[in-house]
């Protein structure tokens, strides 16, 4: 592994069995993030429930991602060609040592020390703000729970809402004792109403705002055929980088690319109503290269691969790279909700971090990021709210039974690593136990699954668990009473 | 860096060995079998039900009584500062009484922040997601405009709501800088408390003026 791969898990993180028992023993976490999970989930059923085609868009949204990445060469080309066409640079960067490099270089180009940056899981899974700081570049988070994170030298743990690990005593606590070390100091009566803490971010923000010369983003989409980048938000952080500094460098990654600019009118459906599970997010930005007269007049897109490409090749996991990052499977998630976004050790957290981590950096290379196909019951809720039906499930099957090839001979016991990973989530082997019988229930039971059985040492072990198989719907209702305890 | 460029279009090629030769991009079916409205009704209407469904203010008005709208409202803020675009029409602000900021030449980010609204046009308003799209078009102004003031009052025809997201894509022209607008800025990141006003302008007050 190089060390650019570790970016995507963080340093030293322990395995997700190890990391989670920790996790559970943190109560207001616990609370923290079923309080959340429990009100985004309400929300977005309620959301897709008005449209009554939702399964119509999530078909096509599917189909668009497979040519998608069915022709990635052919549509990264074009993409280059139009946005090229429209006044913008496109930088191409195989791992995240050669994208901060880039960065780091255009930054310094423009004679700024100091860079004001949309949230973006990209440039989290590259490391770039310690790139940058390393070159004596300082980058600020402006989302509310990304600047949150930042100033207390953290790790989000939610890929929507970062920050739910904290209260908001907590987070008046943070904008005290830190903001003044980074610019406009927080109100010395500071009250921890959140209507004061988002006024504290604001001025803290906007000064920085006003004065940026260079801003870094990621992207949602960018269309081949017109050139045309998106990024939606909530905040308007997002439109201040976007739109007041001189120059704009967006670092993509090879998947965002969509096939045209009308195929927004599906993801602009698809993406609000599953992530926030709003009709539409507050703001949503669309830019074609370099308009004159309006916005950053130089405008940069690095497209990096970082893994992708080997995601790519594994005919049965590329449809991991079809997420749009709305973070519907986290929050349905019965392991998520237990344990947190940091117990999975990576950037990308939950069924699709279980799925999108050990891809990126390769299976069998990292302990750490082959524990967490295990990190999971198999209930197949991820799969019923993932908009654009990644079948997750299905994936991380087909990954444990890699990890378990990749370890054939050596250690850890795939066999262990299975037991611990969801196991110590609910407490009892028996809770497991059930837990994965009513999934299997659900006709997604490891073994069983559309007649495949899992290959080598993992094949006995499925064996011995094939059960017989109720409705979805009673894993569902048992969920929820254990959840209550 | 060309280097990186071939290298990673070579390994996407050898990762897909698995895609016939011979297929085309087109080749891979994408069946379009979602609707292009889900709106019921009258459209209008529904556009004002969504957009203060965001706890913006939606005023409707006729023709002839939307400067003394838009006057009212600016009073009612408190705006005596007023970022005006190129190409508004000057008859929406005729009983506005308060002083203009023109942006001929273009008003430097501290100008702006230091003002107390804008006024703009709009390119369409989307009903079903009460969405108010901006292009950048006449009576918009550059992006910045709509951004940095605290207070945006934005001004939509009836004639331009569009049903729902499909049909306002459709009508969108990609070149163009494009913003789609759904309430004030707000943020759910304390404790998942909704609070509007995070970085954008804190009101959205939209007139729509029918007929
Ligand atoms: S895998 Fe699907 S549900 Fe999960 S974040 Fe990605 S798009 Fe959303």
């Amino acid at each position: 592994m190089s060390r650019d791969d570790v970016n995507v898990v963080w340093l030293g993180s322990p395995t997700f069995p190890k990391a989670a028992h920790d996790a559970l023993q943190d109560t207001q976490l616990r609370r923290n993030l079923k309080h959340a999970t429990t009100t985004i989930r309400d929300k977005r059923l309620k959301a897709v429930a008005e449209l009554d085609d939702w399964e119509t868009l999530r078909e096509a949204g599917s189909q668009i991602k497979d040519r998608v990445m069915r022709h990635l060469d052919e549509y990264l080309l074009q993409l280059e060609a139009s946005v090229t066409a429209a006044g913008g640079v496109v930088h191409w960067a195989q791992d995240a040592r050669e994208a901060n490099a880039i960065v780091s270089k255009l930054v310094r180009a423009k004679g700024a020390t100091e860079v004001v940056k949309i949230k973006s899981m990209a440039t989290q899974e590259i490391g770039l703000n310690e790139a940058l700081e390393d070159d004596g570049i300082e980058a600020t988070e402006t989302d509310l729970a990304e600047l949150i994170v930042q100033l207390n030298d953290d790790r989000p743990s939610h890929i929507l809402v970062p920050a739910i690990h904290r209260n908001r005593t907590e987070i008046r606590d943070i904008f005290k004792r830190e903001m003044g070390k980074h610019g406009i100091a927080a109100p010395e009566d500071l009250t921890d109403e959140p209507r004061a803490l988002a006024e504290a971010a604001r001025v803290h923000l906007r000064e920085k705002f006003l004065r940026a010369k260079v801003a870094i983003s990621g992207a949602n989409f960018a269309c081949a055929d017109t050139g045309t980048v998106g990024v939606v938000e909530s905040e308007g952080n997002g439109r201040m980088c976007l739109t007041l500094p001189e120059t704009l460098i967006t670092v993509m990654g090879l998947e965002k690319v969509l096939p045209s600019f009308s195929d927004l009118e599906v993801f602009l459906q698809l993406l609000p109503r599953s992530s926030t599970a709003e009709r539409m997010n507050p703001y949503t930005s669309l830019w074609t290269g370099v308009t004159p007269g309006d916005g950053p007049q130089e405008f940069h897109l690095i497209l990096l691969d970082n893994g992708r490409t080997k995601t790519l090749a594994d005919v049965e996991g590329r449809s991991a790279l079809h997420c749009i990052r709305c973070s519907a499977c986290l929050n349905v998630c019965p392991v998520y909700e237990r344990t947190g976004g940091r117990s999975y050790g990576s950037v990308y957290p939950g069924p699709i971090g279980a799925v999108l981590t050990p891809q990126l950096v390769g299976v069998g290379t990292s302990e750490h990021a082959d524990s967490l196909p295990f990190a999971s019951t198999l209930c197949g809720a991820c799969y019923d709210a993932c908009p654009v039906r990644i079948d997750i499930p299905e994936m991380l099957v087909h990954l444990r039974a890699k990890v378990v090839d990749s370890h054939r001979g050596g250690v850890p016991k795939p066999e262990a690593l299975a037991m611990k990973g969801a196991q110590v989530v609910f407490g009892s082997p028996r809770r497991l136990a059930m837990a994965e019988r009513l999934g299997a229930m659900a006709g997604r039971f490891v073994g069983i699954r559309g007649g495949r059985w899992l290959p080598g040492p993992a094949r006995k072990w499925t064996g011995a668990r094939d059960v017989p198989v109720p409705a979805r719907e009673s894993f569902r209702t048992w969920w929820r009473k254990a959840g209550r305890r | 860096m060309s280097g990186s460029k071939d290298a990673i279009l070579a390994r996407i090629r050898s990762a897909l060995g698995d895609v016939p030769r011979g297929e085309q991009s087109e080749d891979v079916e994408v069946t379009r079998a979602y609707v292009d409205s889900h709106a019921t009704g009258d459209v209008v209407d529904l556009f004002v039900e969504r957009v203060e469904d965001y706890r913006a203010t939606v005023t409707r008005v006729g023709e002839s009584d939307a400067p003394a709208a838009i006057a009212r409202i600016l009073g009612e803020h408190g705006v005596e500062n007023l970022v005006v675009p190129p190409g508004l029409p000057e008859e929406l602000l005729a009983a506005y009484q308060g002083s203009r900021l023109s942006d001929d030449p273009p008003l430097t980010p501290a100008e702006l922040d230091a003002s107390d609204g804008v006024i703009t046009l709009a390119a369409q308003g989307i009903a079903l997601t009460g969405t108010i799209v901006l292009d950048a078009g006449p009576g918009q102004g550059r992006r910045a405009l709509s951004l940095v003031p605290d207070l945006h009052l934005c001004v939509v025809r009836a004639s331009q709501v569009a049903a729902d997201v499909p049909l306002a894509v459709r009508t969108l022209v990609p070149a163009r800088p494009t913003t789609f607008i759904s309430g004030p800025s707000a943020t759910s990141d304390i404790e998942l408390d909704r609070v509007e006003g995070v970085h954008g302008p804190r009101t959205l007050a939209v007139v729509l003026i029918s007929g």
